[in-house]
């Protein structure tokens, strides 16, 4: 398969392109900071994404969706980074999905028409401490009844106050730091004996602490099978890493052509500042970084849509080298547009927040450097 | 090495008595910091006193001279007091651009008058200064400067400056008292055409409007001057001169932004453990990100020896007047580095902007303000040009 878009592809990315920057652009995050909107995201434009079709992009056609794949999906995600639209594709329409393709029939039931019409989020339960280190999961959930009984703590549950269900990753066997024994659960979000506490990030999205002080749920809210949580959650991680990176490639790319644009039009000694070949050399290099990220991320994408034995490498690559490249992109965005770089006024400093919440996201370049080092044995 | 033993002594003696416990503790955010001025915001009564004792004694510019407000101490007595205050944990009593920028151009270029006049109050804390050398046209290429100061002659109320135009990026020109500003006196020639002026930010037709930061504080403004008059007194250096105190006072101001580089309080990896654990052996649990802050370490600890030698063979006028800038980018590209670390250390609890557990987002905030560092006092970029024009002598493109 060629690693470039094709026709169909193509005209997807112009669609998405144009539809983020009329109906979400940075201007559009902005309002709803400023405004101090409670679910960090506009439950209208969620709508809007539905009547476009992207709410459905991953989901199977049979099930009313448009049965497309990640390089798709991460179409969308490049231009929601482009524009730093909020909203939670990423984490319903992408990584949830992914896991519910693993429910049964009922749970998919559940969920599916609500991701279709714009109508349900749905939040990830996974971390358990400022780091995202899945296999440390403790939470436990254990038999109870027909069902089990979940009891522990989850943090950086992103739109986990509007979600209309979380996706929980449980301990049912073993102990924390191995990697076997996790079940994964699709868990109401207003269930009695679970408690939310929601904390505004530096990109003005909301993010929540969760508490499960024995939570009950039937056994059909499990996903995939008891003690197998690996196999649906490392469907959900590829998905949620490779869909990061995409949008991390939108947020970098971004920040560059704010930045190249305004090297062009800012003077100073009397010539356009990125007629200095210092800055010249370094625009080149990041738009070198952003390429070669670019590159690692569709190889990822069509990997996982192809199923192949080698997409998690590429995966983890995908995610450390466009959180390198994006980080750079809003760094060199800053410092290249001095003083007004630093305002509040200019774009710039949004995708620098932007950058570092979703750099942390599903695991740091550091983090996945390190799994990378892992997968190939050293 | 002269060591002023019995002065080490008595100092440490002095500050024990002197400074006020909760002026031991460490600072927690800028927010801490004693600016002194007409309208001082003291956060405590220990604040306010230690920054008067210390001013009483001359200490909070221990190498000035005596007469001036000043400690009138050696350079090795300076040192000596600055360790000891830093062993002891002693805040700095005044966080002051008096001090560190406009005190050494005065220092040099000033009239008799104009040192017996202006310096004791900066020792003292009395006022408070900003900058006004950025505009809108002029940042990196600062000589390019449009504001404009016209000779007038009054007759009755005194011959005068006329000062017309716009600065921008004016840090804390809404709490200055007073401001020390570059404007245009010659508009034949760039460099030979600056002077360089004090004024009253209470005169009239001196406004300000902050701007917000990333941070979301917002210390600096823009400023305005709009036929603002200033006594011909109030020149420092010669008439179309002022580009040498200009150059001169930055060199100070980069000296004391290179500081930043220095950090302080337990050592970035220590701190990082809280958050991402320790592995049996205990090891940061992260391998990569620990490689990365021992390989910060290791440039911060050689930065820490480079700063205090450049200060040392600078009271020995030994550096070369060009150093400030090697020593201001390093250092602050240092402090943006430490915060990158310490951002990605505190991951998820890092990000929260508001939140009470994260001190009102203090880890994130503090993490957007040193992206400042490289661009304030002249950018890095800006550094390296010096270094490689001035000191590596490298030809003209
Ligand atoms: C937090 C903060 C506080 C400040 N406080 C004050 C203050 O109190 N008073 C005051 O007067 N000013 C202050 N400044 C202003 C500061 O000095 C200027 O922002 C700085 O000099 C850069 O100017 P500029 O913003 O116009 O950027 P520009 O000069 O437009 O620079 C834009 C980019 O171009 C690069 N560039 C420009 N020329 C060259 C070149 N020849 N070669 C290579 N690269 C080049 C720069 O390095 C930068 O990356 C402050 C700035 C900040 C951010």
């Amino acid at each position: 398969m060629p690693l470039y878009l094709n026709d169909d592809q193509a005209m997807l990315a112009d669609s998405a392109r144009s539809f983020m920057a009329a109906e979400a652009p940075p201007a559009h995050l902005r309002a709803l900071r400023d405004e101090g909107s409670p679910d960090g995201f506009s439950r209208a434009l969620w709508k809007q994404f539905a009547e476009m079709g992207f709410t459905g992009v991953l989901i199977p056609e049979d099930e009313g969706g448009l049965g497309l794949g990640h390089v798709e999906a991460g179409i969308i995600l490049e231009e929601i980074g482009r524009n730093l639209s909020p909203s939670p594709f990423l984490t319903t329409a992408v990584a949830a999905v992914e896991a519910l393709k693993l429910a049964g029939g009922a749970t998919r039931q559940r969920w599916f028409p609500g991701v279709l019409s714009g109508d349900a989020v749905l939040g990830l339960a996974i971390d358990e401490g400022p780091k995202h280190r899945p296999h440390r999961i403790a939470l436990k959930a254990e038999r109870s009844g027909n069902g089990f009984r979940l009891t522990g703590e989850k943090q950086f549950v992103i739109q986990g106050g509007s979600a209309d269900m979380l996706i929980v990753a449980a301990r049912t066997a073993g102990s924390p730091g191995e990697e076997e024994g996790l079940t994964l659960f699709a868990v109401d979000q207003d269930a009695a004996d679970l408690s939310l506490e929601s904390a505004r990030l530096v990109d003005s999205a909301m993010a929540a602490h969760v508490r499960f002080d024995g939570v009950e749920v039937d056994a059909d809210a499990v996903i995939g099978e008891v003690d197998q949580g690996r196999a649906p959650l490392a469907q959900l991680f590829n998905a949620g890493r490779v869909g990061a990176s995409a949008e991390l490639i939108g947020v970098g790319g971004g920040a560059m052509d704010m930045t190249v644009a305004y090297l062009k039009e800012r003077k100073q000694f009397g010539r356009a500042i990125g007629s200095f070949q210092a800055l010249q050399h370094r625009a080149a290099h990041l738009y070198s970084e952003l390429e070669i990220a670019r590159a690692a991320v569709l190889k990822a994408q069509q990997l996982l849509d192809a199923g192949d034995t080698g997409a998690e490498l590429m995966v983890s690559v995908a995610k450390a080298k466009a959180g390198q490249a994006a980080t750079l992109a809003v760094q060199e965005g800053v410092q290249m547009h001095g003083g007004v770089g630093m305002t509040d006024e200019f774009d710039i400093g949004l995708f620098m927040k932007r950058d570092r919440a979703l750099g942390e996201f599903f695991g740091d370049a550091a983090f996945h450097a390190n799994r990378v080092a892992e997968m190939q044995g050293y | 090495m002269s060591d002023p033993d019995g002065f080490r002594a008595e100092a440490r003696a002095w500050l024990e008595a002197n400074c006020p416990p909760e002026m031991r503790e460490p600072m927690r955010d800028e927010s801490d910091a004693c600016w002194g001025g007409r309208n001082a915001v003291f956060k405590n009564d220990a604040q306010k006193r230690w920054m008067e004792t210390m001013g009483e004694r001359g200490w909070t510019v221990p190498d000035w001279p005596k007469e001036y407000g000043g400690g009138g101490l050696s350079p090795a007595e300076t040192k000596a007091l600055r360790e000891e205050m830093a062993a002891l944990g002693c805040r700095n009593p005044l966080s002051s651009f008096g001090i560190s920028m406009l005190g050494p151009a005065l220092l040099k270029y000033g009239t008799e008058e104009q040192k017996q006049h202006y310096l004791p109050q900066i020792a003292r804390g009395e006022i408070r200064w900003c900058q006004g050398y950025s505009e809108p046209g002029a940042g990196s290429d600062l000589a390019g400067l449009q504001a404009k100061a016209e000779a007038v002659s009054d007759p009755e109320g005194g011959d005068h400056w006329l000062v017309n135009g716009q600065k921008v990026w004016t840090s804390y020109a809404d709490k200055a008292d007073w401001i020390f500003c570059l404007v245009r006196t010659d508009l034949a020639d760039k460099h030979r055409g600056i002077s360089f002026v004090l004024f009253d930010m209470a005169s009239e037709g001196v406004s300000t409007r902050p701007i917000l930061l990333i941070s979301g504080n917002s210390p600096f403004c823009e400023t305005f001057f709009d036929d603002v008059k200033v006594p011909k007194d109030q020149v420092v250096g010669e008439v179309n001169r002022g580009w040498d105190v200009a150059k001169y006072l930055l060199g100070h101001e980069r000296e004391m932004i290179s500081g930043f580089g220095l950090g302080g309080g337990a050592p970035l990896g220590e701190k990082a453990a809280e958050t991402v654990g320790r592995d049996a052996a205990g090891r940061l649990d992260d391998p990569l990100l620990r490689a990365e802050i021992a390989r910060f370490e290791v440039d911060s600890l050689a930065f820490r020896a480079m700063s205090e030698r450049f200060v040392d063979q600078l009271k020995a006028g030994q550096a070369h007047p060009a150093q400030p800038s090697m020593m201001k980018y390093y250092g602050t590209e240092l402090n943006k580095r430490r915060h990158e670390l310490a951002m990605a250390a505190g991951g998820s609890d890092a990000l929260e902007w508001e939140s009470e557990a994260s001190r009102g987002g203090a880890k994130a905030r503090a993490w957007l303000r040193t992206k400042a560092n490289s661009i304030e006092g002249g950018t890095s970029e800006i550094q390296l040009n010096i270094v490689a024009k001035r000191i590596l002598e490298l030809p003209d493109q």
